[in-house]
């Protein structure tokens, strides 16, 4: 008797549990409804755009004609998407390689317990601020402040230290050295607070016994900390990569979407712009679907470290 | 021995305060040039670079409300959009990661797997898709494509998820479901209070980057009184810069600046912590 009451109240509670279960597919609806509206159906969109040829030439308008895999073999032969690929690269990597070892440095400090600095709440909230103003603005900003009429410049001049006002904005050296450094700016406090974590994440105890074996302080950055730190850095390095091809907003605004001088600083996404208000759709869509496959190419190397890391744990 | 360590350490003590110092000053430089040239009048201003303030601040401030672009029209909608897309992403996002918290349904970790992967994929490379679709369906110059699709947002569910497995344990769900609340009413009622802080910091990262993107609100926004502050920073810089009052200027950037960094100075606690919190696990 008591068997059979326990075997009937067991189906039971699992039809309950299933009941509840349901409710994780109601709960994920809202995401995938609209994930699939405003993601998948423009990205299948956008990929079968750039299958086809269409655009605007004077005011006839060419196209759509399917042309298969020709917009690619422009793109790809065309030698701007390698000189915009290559203005991109370098605005990212002078921006990126000061960035690191900045952060590299402040996170050493700020984790050292034998420094025990004072005043860090100050200087994170400082370094941090930068990454939330934006882009827009700051590069707005920059233009005003480096014009040729521009405070930058009669500051020098009135400090004695150049007679005439430098051109900033004509020199390819400037610009790109400008878009780089604000990137740098605006996001070395972001890659300071990771690395923190990963800082803080290794065992102190290592520390104590390379101390007691005699290492100096950098040789225990070199040799310890450096090595125990790598995953975070190439997540800290690929993320960084996957955003410097996106970068837009402070080239665009800094340069009116010229990307002057000579469009030495015309990056891939103000290209890709440039097609979307022209109209080009083909030779746009052949564009963006490039940069999804490198950008999804990057992203595998970013999850199969997160991933790896996570089964070590 | 012991004292050589001791100096050691404190030469490597100044020279951090030193670089720390000269660090900060970078950072704060620009925003403090951007201060003291709004408070300047244009006269003032062409007449060379000082570190001192002006009193023209609210000169410069009436005058860009009352000039040619519509700021203030600007400043409402960016406000309107960011706010939007603020509640909806934290609500959503935290409705997402308790369906994958909470729930053992069949695929869950595939649809997890899933949500992780397509976290990188830029909203750049589906703009061309996305502007064409919402031009079919005549939602160009309309908030909605710039606000419902933060509903679905990968970054912030994978921050709300991790937080879960922080602070929400099952025993809590299995004591609401006994005394008979339903599964929306446990969500609304008990998970969302719960989640505060972390909805707080999520909302305060979606809100800074609704209102500083310029990319997918350029594209879609046209009409002058729907454009959001970026969109008229940019036409601020296509204008023909020279015939331009450079105070209202100034101040037009400083207008677009300065509410997000005052309030990130209140909450900067939370903010400079959350960054970790949801990138990296420890």
């Amino acid at each position: 008797m008591e068997k059979t009451a326990q075997a009937a109240v067991k189906p039971q509670k699992n039809n309950k549990v299933t009941a509840y279960n349901k409710w994780g597919y109601i709960f994920l609806l809202p995401f995938f409804i609209i994930f699939v509206i405003f993601q998948l159906i423009p990205l299948v969109s956008t990929i079968y755009n750039s299958f086809f040829e269409n655009y605007r030439s004077g005011l006839t308008q060419i196209g759509p004609n399917f042309v298969g895999l020709k917009n690619y073999g422009a793109l790809l032969t065309g030698g701007d998407f390698l000189k915009y690929f290559g203005n991109t690269m370098i605005m990212w990597i002078l921006g990126f390689v000061p960035q690191i070892v900045i952060s590299l440095l402040l996170a050493y400090w700020f984790t050292d317990p034998s420094l025990r600095l004072k005043g860090q709440r100050f200087f994170k909230t400082v370094i941090y601020m930068p990454n939330l103003i934006m882009a827009a603005a700051f590069a707005m900003l920059f233009f005003t402040l480096f014009a040729d009429t521009g405070p930058i410049n009669s500051m020098f001049m009135q400090m004695g230290l150049w007679s005439k006002p430098y051109s900033f904005m004509s020199h390819v050296g400037s610009v790109r050295g400008m878009v780089a450094f604000m990137n740098c700016l605006m996001w070395f406090g972001n890659t300071t607070i990771l690395l923190m974590a990963g800082m803080m994440g290794i065992d102190t105890s290592l520390f104590e016994a390379a101390e007691v074996d005699g290492a100096t302080a950098s040789q225990i950055f070199w040799k310890v900390t450096l090595p125990l730190l790598r995953p975070i850095l190439v997540y800290v390095m690929i993320t960084s990569l996957i955003g410097g091809l996106q970068m837009f907003d402070v080239p665009q605004i800094l340069t009116n979407g010229a990307g002057d001088p000579m469009r030495s600083s015309m990056t891939l996404i103000m290209w890709l712009n440039k097609h979307l208000y022209s109209k080009n759709y083909g030779m746009g869509g052949a564009l963006s679907v490039i940069l999804l496959i490198v950008t999804g190419v990057l992203s595998f190397i970013v999850f199969k470290f997160s991933a790896s890391k996570e089964v070590e744990r | 021995m012991e004292e050589k360590v001791t100096t050691a350490t404190h030469v490597r003590r100044v020279i951090s305060y030193i670089v720390l110092v000269i660090i900060s000053i970078l950072c704060l430089f620009w925003f403090y040039i951007l201060f003291i040239n709004a408070t300047r009048s244009h006269a003032e201003l062409t007449k060379g670079f000082t570190l001192l303030p002006s009193t023209f601040l609210g000169r410069n401030l009436y005058n860009v409300l009352h000039g040619t672009l519509p700021v203030a029209r600007g400043l409402l909608n960016s406000v309107i959009v960011s706010g939007s897309c603020a509640i909806l992403t934290t609500y959503f996002s935290a409705m997402t990661a308790f369906a994958i918290h909470a729930y053992r349904f069949k695929g869950r970790e595939a649809i997890f797997t899933f949500i992780l992967a397509i976290m990188m994929i830029p909203t750049q490379v589906t703009a061309l898709g996305f502007v064409k679709l919402m031009t079919s369906w005549g939602l160009m110059d309309n908030f909605i494509p710039l606000i419902v699709p933060s509903i679905a947002a990968p970054v912030v569910f994978f921050y709300m998820k991790q937080s879960m497995d922080a602070t929400l344990p099952a025993s809590l769900m299995e004591a609401a479901r006994i005394d008979g609340a339903g599964e929306m009413r446990i969500f609304n009622t008990i998970v969302i209070p719960l989640m505060k802080p972390a909805i707080a910091v999520q909302a305060i990262f979606a809100f800074v980057s609704a209102w500083n993107n310029y990319f997918l609100p350029a594209l879609i926004l046209h009409k002058d009184y729907m454009k959001t502050l970026p969109i008229l920073i940019a036409q601020l810089r296509g204008a023909d810069f020279l015939k331009f009052d450079m105070g209202q200027v100034y101040a037009m950037i400083a207008f677009s600046i300065f509410p997000v960094i005052i309030v990130y100075l209140f909450l900067s606690k939370y903010i400079v912590g959350g960054t970790t919190a949801g990138a990296v696990k420890g």
